[in-house]
């Protein structure tokens, strides 16, 4: 039941939300249009829907700029309905995960069905991966071990840890692995971010350990406690279904946190807090992260690309985020920009001008590759 | 003076040294901290500090 909120306003979202458990069940959908056709191609099923399927219905549906009143927000936090919305996607993620290793296993599958399946899983993994950062903001146990949960399949436990003390501190600054620079292609930025990432992660652990009096190796340590679940949920699946589950669980666990790390490729490209005279950066405005108020794929992906006021007001609930007029506006959603991603010419072609107009043409201010900016300084 | 340290990211509050670029003077006690204000690293609101140590002053 809606519980009546004042001023009578009613969440037109409310139940579009649980489009972001369907985004968990694409690879059984898959599997089931298989079963009903009898075409291989539908264990493609997922990595289709999200890059062609998506981007037509973000570009159908258009965006959505209506924020919820302030008077409302702070019954929509409270209203439980929101938080379990996001639980629920968690068992159908590993529902997907451990049928398509059986299917994997056992199936006998061709090479192109195998991976089709592995792929279309690693985009629900993926995608889950957005679970866990709508998770792992909040505050509560519960939450916080559910978020982890979430990461195992992908064995992005450090994400956790990571979003919350590295990247939310330092977002577009030159110093973070997750925030891409003007001029750097996806495929520079992805190794730079996969392990810059996971060594901040450490570091950040470490220290925090140590000012809690512990080693690193300790329990409470939130990349060891997150990442342990990983081997042991790889090592549970392989020693029931056989070595023939290894090769999918990899390559879904590689592609899904790829797709993570394209999505940060776009949520920061190019943007810079500045440096004040302390030494310290500026607060984290909406200015900060590219905003896209696309409708189907913030539902699909419980509002993470309304990402400027995600940063600005990290403990916000997705339900409650809001759009604001003065952040940079991507031209989709992320499955349409995520193509654009993959294609660095067509990136830049499409995202330095908007770069260049928002710093109103004075890239001194832009977080810029280091040899450009080299390059442009000595021009 | 006492420290308070924000749960998500550990930047901490210390009422000596206030914070002067948000308008907070050097030895504003954590009380008069306006709730309004939230953590410069994280964006963490003010409720989500916890007092870490009690010094002497």
């Amino acid at each position: 039941m809606q519980q009546s909120l004042p001023g009578n306003w009613r969440d037109r979202k409310r139940y579009l939300w649980l489009l972001g458990i369907l985004a968990m069940a694409l690879p059984l959908i898959g599997g089931g249009l298989v079963q009903a056709t009898g075409l291989s191609l539908f264990w493609w099923f997922a990595p289709l829907f999200v890059y062609l399927g998506v981007p037509a219905l973000d570009f159908i549906f258009g965006e959505d700029r209506n924020n919820p009143p302030e008077a409302v927000v702070p019954a929509l936090e409270r209203d439980r309905y929101y938080r379990w919305a996001v639980y629920a996607a968690v068992p159908v993620e590993y529902a997907s995960l451990i049928w398509a290793a059986w299917v994997a296993a056992t199936q006998s599958l061709h090479w192109y069905e195998y991976l089709g399946l592995s792929i279309s899983v690693g985009m629900t993994t993926g995608i889950a991966i957005a679970v866990a950062h709508e998770l792992g903001h909040k505050t509560n146990p519960f939450e916080q071990w559910l978020a982890k949960l979430a990461l195992a399949p992908t064995g992005y436990g450090h994400f956790y840890s990571e979003h919350n003390r590295g990247h939310h501190v330092r977002v577009a600054t030159p110093e973070d692995p997750a925030s891409s620079r003007y001029g750097e292609s996806f495929y520079a930025f992805l190794p730079r971010t996969i392990l810059g990432g996971m060594r901040s992660a450490i570091a950040i652990e470490k220290a925090r350990m140590a000012r809690r009096g512990h080693g690193f190796w300790h329990w409470r340590n939130d990349v060891l406690n997150a990442w342990v679940m990983t081997p042991i949920l790889f090592a549970g699946l392989v020693a029931w279904l056989g070595w023939m589950a290894l090769p999918f669980l990899l390559i879904q666990a590689v592609y899904g946190f790829s797709l993570l790390e394209v999505v940060n490729y776009l949520e920061h490209y190019g943007l810079c807090r500045k440096k004040l005279p302390s030494g310290r950066y500026e607060r984290c405005q909406p200015v900060h992260s590219w905003n896209s108020n696309h409708i189907f794929s913030n539902i699909f992906l419980y509002g993470l690309e309304r990402h400027s006021d995600h940063h600005a007001h990290p403990l916000r609930g997705y339900e409650a985020l809001r759009h604001f007029d003065d952040s940079p506006q991507l031209p989709n959603g992320y499955a349409g920009m995520i193509l654009l991603a993959y294609c660095p010419p067509l990136w830049f072609a499409v995202m330095n001008p908007r770069v260049q107009a928002h710093y109103r043409g004075d890239l001194r201010s832009a977080n810029v590759k280091p040899a450009l900016r080299l390059a442009t300084s000595a021009a | 003076m006492r420290r308070w340290r924000c749960v998500i990211c550990d930047f901490e509050y210390d009422e000596a040294l206030g914070m002067p670029e948000d308008g907070i003077a050097p030895g504003t006690r954590w009380e008069d901290v306006p709730d309004s204000w939230s953590c410069p690293d994280c964006g963490a609101p003010k409720a989500e500090f916890q007092m870490v140590e009690v010094a002497e002053a």
